[in-house]
């Protein structure tokens, strides 16, 4: 008798959709992970909805409403796991810049009515609320660590995804060093590798998607930029994008304050 | 909640839909008339045009970017044009192709995602693109290689299908060879001739009755079907430079959606943007093919139909497969991947056609090029009041469809304007509470 498919649960809370939408973009083997697990949640594919409990849920964006603190809760409770797809759910993504000011301020400058708006004044990771098995990193993340974190799961291994920095994978592929060799800025050095080396390969610094590398050094980071000629204000600005509320990167960027 | 007294109805979205998708939907009947009806997004705020403030010209492509995981394209150009207006800077010619090029990438991928994900299962009745596969294998599959060859585009030129990174203000960081270019000639030529099969195939859906008068808005550009720059048009007779879009629109900010609401000045009734409104204006800009075809599924000078939204999309696919052919054909790397200038203080506009309609920005930068005020329209918030005014005219017509029909309808109708894709998808519970007078249909 065949085995039960595992049940695949996919949530969207604050985010631009491009986390889910790489799911989708795995055009060649969509229809086959659809055969291997069924997929009991996924507004964005789906009219179907089936009720929890789901074996994994994937989760994109960040925690920014009361409503989304009670969201996240539940949605925990009913999966046996659960895997954040990408920066907005792994760090808080480029809307955590609003935990750096002062919220009232952030919400009069859009909204001509504030009061009709029930947002919290942070953008926060999921993992500030509840339990992660595995945060996924990217912005958006990459379509082949995204499958090769669905199969471990599924199969009961933990994922194959590499903590070393962007640099390595510059190496690995032959892309010549942006920094060495035409002396731009580049944050390669501390970042996590696996976005497939895109920034460098264009003649373009890495600007941190995938967030900080595992003991990052961004200290000796920040002192090469500036011997590049970027001012203090250009280095703080670059570590606050799309991951700027990851902790290494939020501590550096403060140091320039 | 029932409100059965003095002849009311109310016909309401669960709470539960704002818990569980970012949409809802509520109307209230007296008798058969329509006393309120509102569609609304809850899409949580992310404050985008605050957290620009301060931040470095350059930097706003990537950061708006992040607006939308499916129309990035659309943030990355129409900023970085609104800085290339402030800075004075003209990009080559073959920078101008390239973008159009990368942006026909982001019109197949976000259209065949639509048309095939989103909104087809609505016509042939099934839950979603993979229980539809289960009938109309080669359908799905075709659809699914469609989108991949428009991720190519964006890959080979933008590094990246979502978020691409090589696009910046002048242009690009680096520019593909031309024969990396030549070698998606064959997938290109594929999709032109599959998007032809497909339009024909949508074209025979059951389409819903519903005419609507609409007004339409987009770019017109004299030379070719507007995509990355143009004037402003529509087909009332307004014809401006974007520059003086916010003369002539504003947006209201209303208590029921987190997305600001998008009107004319001076015009009571909405507007509307996208792919209906696109065709409507600058049909005779289409090429030949893509006139033929259209006219092949039916589509006359003028499609007042939001249902028919579907075959457009599908005309436009077929298109941007023939016009990037003829680009990639006719492409020559430019001496300058970028052009680039001494910054200066100013105001500029940028506004390109996203896949969903004209997507505006508008900068003010102090003289060292730092971004002291940022507006951004996208296409939702302009086609919110018209989703509404199609849901006002949809519902009266269908007052006697049973709930879960009228529910379908309802639902299939946002997705018309494939608002943006987890708003687009099947979220709307609806529950619809009749008053006494009338038997629950």
């Amino acid at each position: 008798m065949a085995r039960k498919r595992p049940r695949l649960a996919v949530w969207k809370f604050s985010s631009c959709d491009g986390c889910q939408l790489s799911l989708l973009d795995c055009e060649d083997d969509l229809l086959a992970i659809a055969e291997r697990v069924e997929i009991a949640q996924f507004l964005e594919a789906s009219r179907a909805t089936a009720p929890g409990p789901y074996d994994l849920s994937l989760v994109e964006g960040s925690i920014s409403t009361p409503e989304e603190i009670e969201r996240i809760k539940a949605i925990r409770m009913q999966s046996r796991h659960l895997i954040t797809l990408g920066a907005c759910a792994t760090a808080g993504g480029i809307q955590a810049l609003r935990n750096l000011r002062e919220f009232d301020q952030v919400l009069a400058s859009v909204y001509a009515h504030p009061d009709y708006i029930d947002a919290l004044a942070t953008a926060t990771p999921v993992s500030d609320h509840v339990e992660v098995d595995f945060e996924l990193r990217g912005c958006p993340v990459n379509k082949g660590q995204l499958l090769e974190v669905l199969n471990a799961f599924l199969n009961g291994r933990p994922p194959n995804v590499s903590t070393y920095s962007q640099c390595i994978e510059c190496k690995r592929s032959g892309t010549v060093c942006v920094m060495v060799a035409k002396g731009q800025p580049c944050l390669g050095p501390v970042t996590q590798a696996g976005c497939g080396n895109v920034c460098p390969a264009c003649g373009r610094g890495c600007y941190g998607c995938f967030g900080p590398a595992e003991q990052a050094n961004t200290g000796a980071l920040s002192d090469q930029l500036a011997a590049l000629g970027m001012t203090e204000r250009a280095v703080r600005q670059y570590y606050r994008l799309f991951n700027n509320n990851a902790p290494a990167f939020r501590e550096e960027s403060k140091r320039h304050e | 909640m029932s409100k059965g007294k003095g002849g009311k109805r109310v016909i309401e979205v669960d709470a539960l839909a704002r818990v569980e998708g970012e949409g809802a939907l509520y109307v209230r009947l007296k008798g058969d008339r329509i006393e309120q009806l509102r569609f609304s997004i809850y899409e949580p705020p992310r404050f985008f045009e605050a957290l620009l403030e301060g931040r470095d010209y350059s930097d706003a492509p990537d950061i708006t970017a992040r607006i939308c995981g499916i129309c990035p394209v659309a943030y990355l150009l129409g900023s970085s044009q609104a800085m290339e207006s402030i800075l004075g800077l003209a990009v080559s010619p073959e920078v101008r192709a390239l973008r159009r090029l990368i942006y026909c990438g982001e019109w197949i991928a976000s259209h065949v995602l639509h048309v095939f994900f989103l909104h087809a299962p609505d016509f042939l009745g099934y839950d979603d693109a993979i229980a539809m596969a289960k009938d109309h294998p080669e359908m799905v599959k075709d659809a699914l290689r469609l989108k991949k060859i428009g991720n190519a585009l964006l890959e080979t030129i933008g590094g990246r299908a979502v978020h691409p990174v090589n696009l910046k203000v002048g242009g690009f960081y680096s520019v593909p060879e031309r024969e990396r270019l030549l070698t998606l000639r064959d997938d290109l030529t594929w999709g032109m001739e599959t998007a032809r099969a497909l339009t024909l195939r949508v074209s025979s859906f059951d389409f819903p009755t519903l005419e609507q008068d609409y007004c339409c808005v987009s770019l017109h550009h004299p030379d070719e079907y507007a995509i990355t720059e143009g004037r402003l048009v529509s087909d009332r007779g307004l014809d401006i430079p974007i520059d003086a879009f916010e003369q002539h629109f504003d947006e209201t900010h209303v208590d029921h959606s987190t997305a600001l609401h998008g009107r004319m000045r001076g015009r009571e009734a909405p507007y509307l943007v996208g792919p209906l409104a696109r065709y409507n204006n600058n049909r005779e800009q289409l090429s030949d093919s893509a006139r033929a075809l259209a006219e092949a599924a039916g589509l006359g000078a003028r499609v007042a139909n939001p249902f028919k939204s579907i075959v457009v999309r599908m005309v436009e696919v077929f298109y941007a497969f023939e016009e990037a052919l003829r680009l990639v054909d006719g492409w020559t790397p430019p001496a300058a991947a970028a052009v680039e200038g001494p910054v200066r203080a100013g105001q500029g506009s940028g506004c390109t056609e996203a896949p969903r309609g004209i997507c505006y920005h508008r900068y003010v930068l102090d003289r060292e090029g730092r971004i002291l005020k940022a507006r951004i329209v996208p296409p939702t918030s302009q086609n919110q009041p018209q989703m509404e005014a199609d849901l006002r005219a949809l519902v009266q017509r269908n007052l006697a469809l049973p709930d879960d029909e009228l529910q379908w309808l309802c639902e299939q109708n946002i997705r018309n304007y494939d608002p943006c894709i987890s708003c687009a998808t099947h979220f709307l519970r609806l529950t619809v509470e009749r008053d006494a007078r009338s038997t629950r249909a």
